[in-house]
Formats: C-alpha cells, structure tokens, sequence
C-alpha cells in the first residue's frame, strides 16, 4: 500500500506554441494524469493567438471537473497595451487562480484584493520579498530557477520562522526557462521580422535547438524566450524535497512523453523510484546542476559516474 | 534631461563629473551591485571622497545596490543599504522587492530608484513598484519600442530614466539565468555576467576560440575581431546554419533619438559601463553632454554630429552601435 504523498505535482504552463488540436489532445490525457495542479494559458508571446482566454477556461473547466486545481499563467515579459488588456482580461476571469509573472499582474492582483500564485521570474530570493507578496495575497510561490538546495532550504526555514505559510513550488522537470526578450530568435532563424512571424515557432513544439560550433546543445530557442538546452530532471530529488518543505514539484510541457514523466514523479513522492533508474526516458540531456549548487548544465549524475 | 554616468572608480567618477554628468552611480565592492569586477567599486572611504567631489559640484550620486539578496546573505545586502544612506548618497538604485521594502522603511527619507534589473515594462507594474515602496523613478529594460516606451510614459506614475549608450543587454534584465546555467554565478545572484574567471582563450587549428566554463561561445578566422565571450553575443548553430543566434558584439546607442526622448518627458538618460575605463567615461559623458546642451537650445533643430558617432563608435562592441529595440525592426 502506497503512502499518501505529501508532495503534490503541477504541470507548468505549456512553454512551446502548439496547435489548438495538440493543446486539446495534451489536456484531455492530462486529465487522467495524477497531478493536482494544472497551468493553463499562454505565459510566453502575445502573438500566438490560436488560443483565446474562453479557450482556456473551456479546458480549465473539464480539468477542475477532473478534480484539477486549475491556474491561469500570466505572460512574462509586458511590453504593450494591447498586452495590458489582455492581462487585465486572465485576472479577472472570475473563475480561476492566476499565477503572476510579472510585476504587472502582480498591481492587478494584488489591488484588486484577489490571491494569486507568485511565478518563478518574480524573483524570489529571500524571506523579506516573501513577506511583501504574502502582504499583497501570494497563496503559492515559485523558486527561482537558479537557486540551489541548499539556498531553498535556509529560505523555507527562515519563512517557517516568520511564519509564511505559503507552499514552494520547485521546477522539477523540463526546458528550464531562463531569458525573455523582445525579439524574437526563432523568427530571425527564418530571417522574419517579429511583426511578421508567421508564426514559425509553431512548426517547433519543442522549440529549436541551439548548439555550440561543437555540436553541444547549450539553449532551446523558443520564439522570445529562452530555455536550457538539457532537460533539467530532479525526479531522485523528489524524497529531499519532500522533507525540506516543498510543497509542489512543477513538470513543464513535453510535446512527448509526459505520461512517463508524471508516471516516474507520482513513484518518486511515493517513495517507490527504483535504483537505478533509466536515467532518461525521454531523448534529451539532462541536467540538474541548479539544486546542486552549480552551473545549471551540469549533471551530477554524469559527473559521478564519469 | 539629467545625464548619469557610470563610476566604476574615483577616477572615472571624477572624470564623469568633469565632463558633465548630472549625476553618477556607484556600487561596492561585494556582490550587492550587478558589476561585480575585480578592482572595481568603491570603499566606504572612496564612496565618500567621490560623494564630496560630486557635491562640490553641484552633481548627484546613486549607489546602485540592485541584486537580489540570497538566502545566506540578507545581512550584506541590509549593511550596503544603511552604509549607503550614512554615505549621504541622493537615491539608492534597487531592485529586489524585499531591500526596497526595507529601504523604505528603515530610510524613508531616502530617494528610491528602480533599477533596471527590477524588470517593470509597463505602467501597472511600475504603479505596483510606486505603491508599494515609493520608488520616485524607474529605469526601463532595453526591450521596449519607442512607441512602447512613450504608451508607458504616458500612465507612468514615476519618472523614467532610459539606456542612452554602453552595452546591449538583449533579455529583458532582472529575469535572465543564461550566466548561471552555465557558469552558476549571475547578475541576479553574484553581480556577474558571463564572468571573467570562468572564460579561457585558446588557439587551434580551427582558429581563437573562446569558452565560457568549456561551453564554446565562438571561434574566429584570421583578421576576425575577437570580443569578450559575452554568452547571447556569440556565433551558435541553429537549423543547420551558424551565425549570431541571439545578437551580435554590438553597443546601444540611441543619440538620435534625444529630441523624441525629450518630448515623451524623460527624466533622465543613462550610460551604461561601471567595468569600462575613466577614459571611456570621459569620452561619452563629454560628448552625451554636448548632444544635451544642444538639444536644450534648440530642441527643434536638433542633429547629431558626425564626430560623436565616430567618437561612440570607438568606444563601443564591435565597434558598431544599434538603436536595439527602441527601433521596431531590429525585433
């Protein structure tokens, strides 16, 4: 008989542009899956507009009927009005929780008295910036995704002691998302002008692969933004991360595979990962170096074994 | 508009404030400010030597404190923000949310600048800077358009100082992990960008290559011009083509654009380049001075002149200069 985990898993917003048939098949698998929260929406670039706000509530709606907590993402980088407006329109669906990704979305919220979930790029490194969102209504937050164990382990115990009860969400699977620009480098790949896009980051539901003139793959292009280049895997970090304190493990969006994924994470908390593991099952690099205090890229278990 | 200029030392704070800045930024020597670079930064008693130089003058000086305190060193980050007021500095330029609640409360008579690694691109976000810390001026992230910048100008709630010369950053700052994921150290955490201890050079039968912590960033042919392995600027393979996949060595230079900057109420214009020799402070605070004065004369009539374009140039990346994301196209 399996423990009850104490651990609960989220999938992260798809980071990629997928087609509206590729994002309906993904949910309604997802649906079955077993994790308890689920990110919808488009966190990444305004342009890709297949997919409007009713949408999203439309697929939020059969996964809460799931039992899914469902949690609309914000888009990172605001650069418009337009984008403003849009904003304005996923804060105040009147139906789901929204994660805020950006200090924006954060004034709407917050002003609007409304909790919200505080995303990885807010940049939360210490208890004193914690206090201030738990203040303006965080009811979950991000790690960020360059700090360690090590760190996240001396924050919750200073969070602990001050008493911010919010849960921690740590990245745990997937592209790690690390830059965001206003140009857009899949389009440049195509020498197309973002304006005019043609939205070739749409042929790429795993983003384009940036390699050194070594062949080793360094970053994922993915239309404005920027991913590692290795997978990024904590799955024999999940027991640790348990008992520190994390509340939630977060796997982002693969365009294939992430039944597996979800499958090895849901025997991870459970306690039952078998050792040794096949170490990937999903082709890619992995990495884990962040939570090991060191570069990002690195991989500790491709270091021990090496 | 107000000129602020760089000061990665005494020296080049003075040469700033000879040369006309309206005020100058500082940080120390620890990783509490985004240019954490050997030998450079300021004492407490050389921040107070420049502090006394610039006053004398009638000029301001900023202490930038604008990282993100990290779980094992809150203490650090605190001691810079009270050693900054005791300093007497004119604003203090942050960007973590927990430092600027702290600086509010602890100082609040004490100026609060957002810095630009605070990454508020739109009015509603700099409304949430303002209400919750009073922030009395933001500086913006290089991404915006200039038809962006002037929306956001518009509602802004702060007065707004943009990047007018130095470097291009391309990733909205304040929200970029590249350095970290491949050398573990990065502005938000350590100060550094791609930092030096972390590059080697070498010389192979393929030509000069440079690596960041092993990862090849470029390789350069015979007469090629080599620049600092910065990791967004080098040459990568994507598709099967290798080019300069996310931008190429290239400086911010938005001269020309200073009669519309003016128009939209900028507060200020800044140069970019802590790291950069007193020399280099010189150059573009006198030229970036002359291009204000004249604009101030004659706001309608303004050009800029041949000599500082070639004079930026030589000073910049690559020694070419871009209008970066101010210019629709260049997205």
């Amino acid at each position: 008989m399996s423990a009850t985990p104490t651990l609960q898993l989220s999938l992260g917003p798809v980071l990629f542009y997928w087609t509206r048939e590729h994002y309906a098949d993904f949910y309604r698998e997802a649906a079955d899956w077993p994790v308890e929260i689920v990110h919808l929406g488009e966190s990444v670039c305004s342009r890709r507009r297949d997919m409007k706000l009713d949408d999203w509530l439309g697929i939020g709606r059969e996964l809460a009927q799931s039992g899914k907590q469902v949690v609309l993402s914000s888009q990172t980088l605001i650069e418009s009005e337009a984008d403003l407006r849009d904003l304005r329109k996923l804060c105040d669906n009147g139906e789901f929780l929204v994660e805020a990704n950006d200090q924006s979305a954060l004034q709407r919220l917050s002003a609007a008295g409304q909790p919200f979930v505080a995303g990885a790029a807010l940049n939360l490194y210490n208890p004193a910036t914690l206090a201030v969102l738990s203040r303006a209504g965080m009811q979950r937050w991000q790690a960020p995704v360059e700090m360690s164990r090590d760190d996240l382990a001396r924050l919750l115990e200073d969070c602990s002691e001050q008493g911010i009860e919010a849960p921690c969400e740590v990245f745990a699977y997937g592209h790690l998302p690390l830059a965001w620009s206003s140009r857009c480098f899949t389009a440049r790949r195509y020498q197309k002008p973002k304006d005019r896009c043609q939205f070739v980051c749409q042929k790429h539901p795993e983003g384009l692969a940036l390699r050194s003139q070594e062949s080793q793959q360094v970053f994922t292009l993915n239309g404005i933004q920027t991913l590692s280049g290795a997978c990024q895997d904590l799955r024999h970090e999940v027991p640790d991360m348990a008992g520190m304190g994390v509340g939630v493990a977060r796997l982002s969006p693969r365009p294939e595979g992430m039944a597996e994924v979800v499958t090895a994470f849901d025997t991870a908390r459970r306690g039952e990962l078998p050792t040794p593991d096949p170490l990937s099952l999903v082709d890619a690099e992995i990495c884990d170096g962040y939570w090991h205090g060191r570069p990002g890229m690195d991989h500790s278990r491709a270091a021990s074994l090496g | 508009m107000e000129l602020v200029c760089p000061a990665g030392n005494l020296p080049a704070l003075k040469r700033a404030v000879d040369e006309g800045a309206d005020a100058v930024y500082f940080g120390f020597q620890n990783t509490t400010n985004a240019r954490q670079f050997a030998g450079l930064n300021f004492t407490d008693k050389r921040a107070r030597e420049g502090i006394d130089y610039a006053h004398a003058r009638g000029k301001r000086v900023f202490c930038a404190i604008n990282t993100y305190p990290q779980p094992d060193g809150w203490a650090m980050w605190t001691r810079a923000v009270d050693q900054a007021a005791d300093l007497g500095v004119d604003a203090l330029i942050m960007a973590d949310m927990g430092l600027l609640d702290y600086a509010a409360r602890r100082h609040p008579d004490l100026t609060r600048h957002l810095s630009v690694q605070g990454s508020a691109t739109s009015h509603e976000a700099l409304r949430f800077y303002h209400d919750q810390f009073g922030i009395k001026r933001a500086v913006l992230p290089r991404v915006l358009s200039i038809t962006q910048v002037r929306d956001l100008a518009k509602q802004s709630p702060v007065e707004l100082e943009v990047f007018a010369f130095g470097s291009l950053c391309i990733m909205a700052e304040g929200r970029c992990y590249l350095s970290s994921y491949l050398t573990g150290e990065s502005p938000n955490t350590r100060g550094v960008c791609s930092p030096a201890a972390h590059v080697r050079w070498e010389e192979t039968p393929e030509g000069l290559e440079s690596r960041l912590n092993g990862v090849l960033i470029d390789r350069y042919g015979e007469g090629e011009n080599a620049g600092y392995p910065t990791l967004c600027k080098g040459r990568f393979e994507v598709g099967g083509e290798t080019y300069h996949a996310i931008e190429e060595p290239t400086s911010l230079n938005t001269l020309e654009l200073l009669p519309e900057l003016k128009e939209l109420g900028i507060a200020a214009v800044k140069i970019e380049g802590r790291q950069r020799s007193p020399a280099y402070v010189s150059k573009v605070a006198g030229i970036w001075r002359q291009a204000l004065d004249r604009l101030e004369r004659a706001p309608g009539r303004f050009h800029t002149e041949p000599a500082w374009m070639t004079g930026l140039g030589e000073v910049s990346e690559g020694s070419t200069t871009t209008l970066g994301a101010y210019e629709r196209r260049w997205k």
